[in-house]
């Protein structure tokens, strides 16, 4: 493989054997060894004679030997290279004669942290000036829709209605069920010590019909819906349909985002709706089996107790829940660059920054709709 | 040139559904030449590439590479062989979450165990050999334009010096002058690391120009295999639309 014998002042190299791809790892050892252990001799002569193969593996590794030596100053001769190694080997030392660009010495560990904190506080802080840009878009493209200058696209805010709100019924229906359920059994166990079993229908109601059900939903929603948004206009992105779009004259934001956003602003209020209903229903079913509270007495309670801004509270906080979702979406979605890695990280980003903001807004509401003793 | 066979297929038959895309091919690759397939839309060109390198199944036939039978070979024969080989899509398909340095590393890594320094010096020696700016290495595929992004995954493809490569269609989307220096490119690294070039193409300027030799397909068949003025002189009507034409006297091919 490769040997070295001292004459004198002078180092002979001798290279034999194969030195190609399948022996470059076997061999590679042995020549930082050679190179580490080499010292700084006269003159340094790499005998080819021996070689049988040299592919441009072997031949990177050929030249790591000359450029160990070199580099201290000692003067390296080639002998014995002929034919298709000669030719290959000439081939690498001209790839290789251009010195690697320097490499950028690493940041000490704290400054590498620092730096980390400070992009994040300043993609924070670009996440929310592209949120309210964007924000500023939409209105624009709204307001052309009023003054005659664009379109409102009916059929595409059907369409997306349909994939937002009508096919997601099931998921909303089950989930919210599930979720009144587990509150009223909770709450049985609890009110019981009391005797005041009834109160779990007060307990059940005003939880869900002012908090839970719009949250539930809308975290639904996000995860649904806003992926949706992000994945679709994202690789609309990457293959320059959206480009096109523009050089027909045409807003993307009036095309693609009004639609959608319409489509969640009433959508999700709807599905609040069903979730509300759904809920209640769930509680109900719990509350006859382990409080033997009858159906109707549950109706009753409801009626009696539980006032109507409850569920005008809940309503409420539903179609700022979908701008948001609607909004971050697809502001991620638009920022998808060429990778496909890129297209995963903006959709991750998507439904994690919706459901983060919806849940602050909702806690905005509380504070509001406390303070107003509502 | 020595005929040393390195591909050989026999009776290859390959379809889809009901439809024979390829039935009963025969076609011999010599070592050490540039064979250009050509074809008209929908022959088959692209399907008994993806063939050759396993990608598509064949219902009957066989194939046989380096002279072993591909079907005969197991897991690891088929690993062998399959870094002996270097395939440059038709649209470069360079990982996009990978910069072009870490690219043509990504085979170095799965089969060869070598340090750092070393993979940065190989990756560092295919860029310049296959005339990428040494700045090319730390770009991404989306940053790159189209005559660099097919350099890079050229360079990919050779990563482990195969001894045969294939290109599909490796200059369309050039423009004339970069796809001329991408035929200098691939006749260049021919002579100098004595690559096997296996060529799909359109390009009647490629065909002309580095191809030793020609494979014309048709019918589901091989009609032709012989140099551009065997070629012209075939009596085969698509052969005699395709070479005796307007634009193949513009690359300047005589009828």
């Amino acid at each position: 493989m490769v040997s070295s014998r001292v004459e004198g002042s002078r180092l002979t190299v001798a290279l034999a054997g194969v030195w190609n791809s399948e022996t470059a790892g076997a061999i590679e050892a042995k020549v930082r060894s050679l190179v580490a252990e080499g010292g700084t001799p006269g003159a340094v002569t790499l005998d080819f004679s021996q070689v049988t193969r040299l592919d441009t593996l072997g031949g990177a590794l050929v030249r790591a030997i000359e450029e160990g030596f070199s580099s201290r100053g000692v003067p390296v001769e080639r002998t014995g290279l002929a034919g298709a190694a000669q030719t290959i080997y000439a081939e690498v030392a001209e790839g290789l004669a251009e010195p690697a660009p320097p490499r950028p010495a690493p940041k000490p560990g704290y400054v590498q942290a620092l730096d980390k904190v400070g992009e994040q506080m300043l993609d924070a802080k670009g996440d929310l000036v592209a949120l309210v840009a964007f924000f500023g878009q939409v209105v624009l493209a709204a307001g052309s829709i009023f003054t005659g200058k664009g379109r409102f696209r009916l059929a595409a805010v059907v369409t997306q209605l349909d994939r937002v709100a009508f096919r997601a019924v099931p998921i909303m229906f089950l989930i919210t069920f599930v979720i009144g359920a587990i509150i009223a059994q909770q709450g049985i166990f609890f009110f019981r010590a009391f005797g005041a079993d009834t109160y779990v229908v007060d307990l059940v109601a005003i939880l869900t019909l002012r908090e839970i059900g719009v949250l539930i939903v809308s975290i639904m929603v996000a995860g649904r819906t806003g992926s949706a948004f992000t994945a679709e206009l994202g690789s609309m992105k990457m293959r320059e349909e959206i480009d096109a779009l523009s050089v027909m004259g045409l807003n993307p934001v009036e095309v693609l985002v009004l639609p959608r956003l319409i489509a969640l602003v009433v959508g999700l209020p709807l599905l609040t709706i069903i979730g509300d209903l759904s809920a209640l229903a769930g509680g109900a079913v719990v509350a006859q089996i382990y409080g033997n509270i009858p159906i109707d007495i549950f109706l009753q309670r409801i009626q009696e107790e539980v006032a109507h801004r409850h569920v005008w509270v809940g309503l409420a906080k539903a179609p700022f829940m979908a701008l948001i979702i609607g909004l971050v979406a697809c502001v991620e979605g638009l920022r998808v660059q060429g990778s496909a890695e890129s297209l995963g990280m903006q959709t991750t980003a998507s439904v994690v920054k919706a459901i983060f903001m919806v849940i602050v807004v909702d806690a905005l509401f509380a504070v509001f709709f406390a303070s107003l003793g509502y | 040139m020595a005929q040393d066979v390195i591909i050989s297929a026999r009776d290859v038959v390959v379809g889809f559904g009901d439809r024979l895309i390829i039935n009963g091919l025969d076609l011999d690759v010599y070592r050490g030449e540039v064979l250009g397939v050509v074809g008209g839309s929908g022959t088959g060109k692209s399907v008994l590439t993806r063939c050759i390198i396993g990608l598509v199944p064949k219902r009957a036939g066989k194939i046989h590479v380096f002279g072993q039978d591909l079907d005969e070979a197991d897991d690891d024969g088929h690993r062998a062989i399959e870094r002996r080989w270097g395939v440059l899509f038709q649209h470069g398909a360079l990982f996009s979450s990978l910069t072009v340095k870490q690219n043509i590393q990504v085979p170095l890594r799965e089969y060869l165990k070598l340090s750092e320094p070393l993979m940065d010096e190989i990756a560092r020696l295919k860029i310049a050999m296959v005339g990428l700016r040494p700045d090319a290495a730390d770009k991404y595929p989306s940053e790159l334009s189209g005559g660099m992004i097919k350099r890079a995954a050229l360079a990919r493809a050779l990563a482990l010096d195969p001894e045969i490569v294939f290109l599909d269609e490796p200059t369309s989307g050039l423009d004339p002058i970069g796809a001329g220096e991408f035929d200098t490119l691939i006749r260049t690294l021919r002579d100098t690391l004595g690559l096997t070039v296996y060529m799909v193409t359109h390009d009647l300027d490629s065909l002309a120009r580095i191809c030793d030799r020609i494979a014309a397909l048709a019918e589901g068949k091989v009609i032709a295999t012989g140099t551009m003025a065997d070629m012209v002189r075939h009596p085969h009507p698509w052969l005699r639309s395709y070479f005796g034409g307007e634009r193949a006297r513009s690359a300047g091919i005589k009828g």
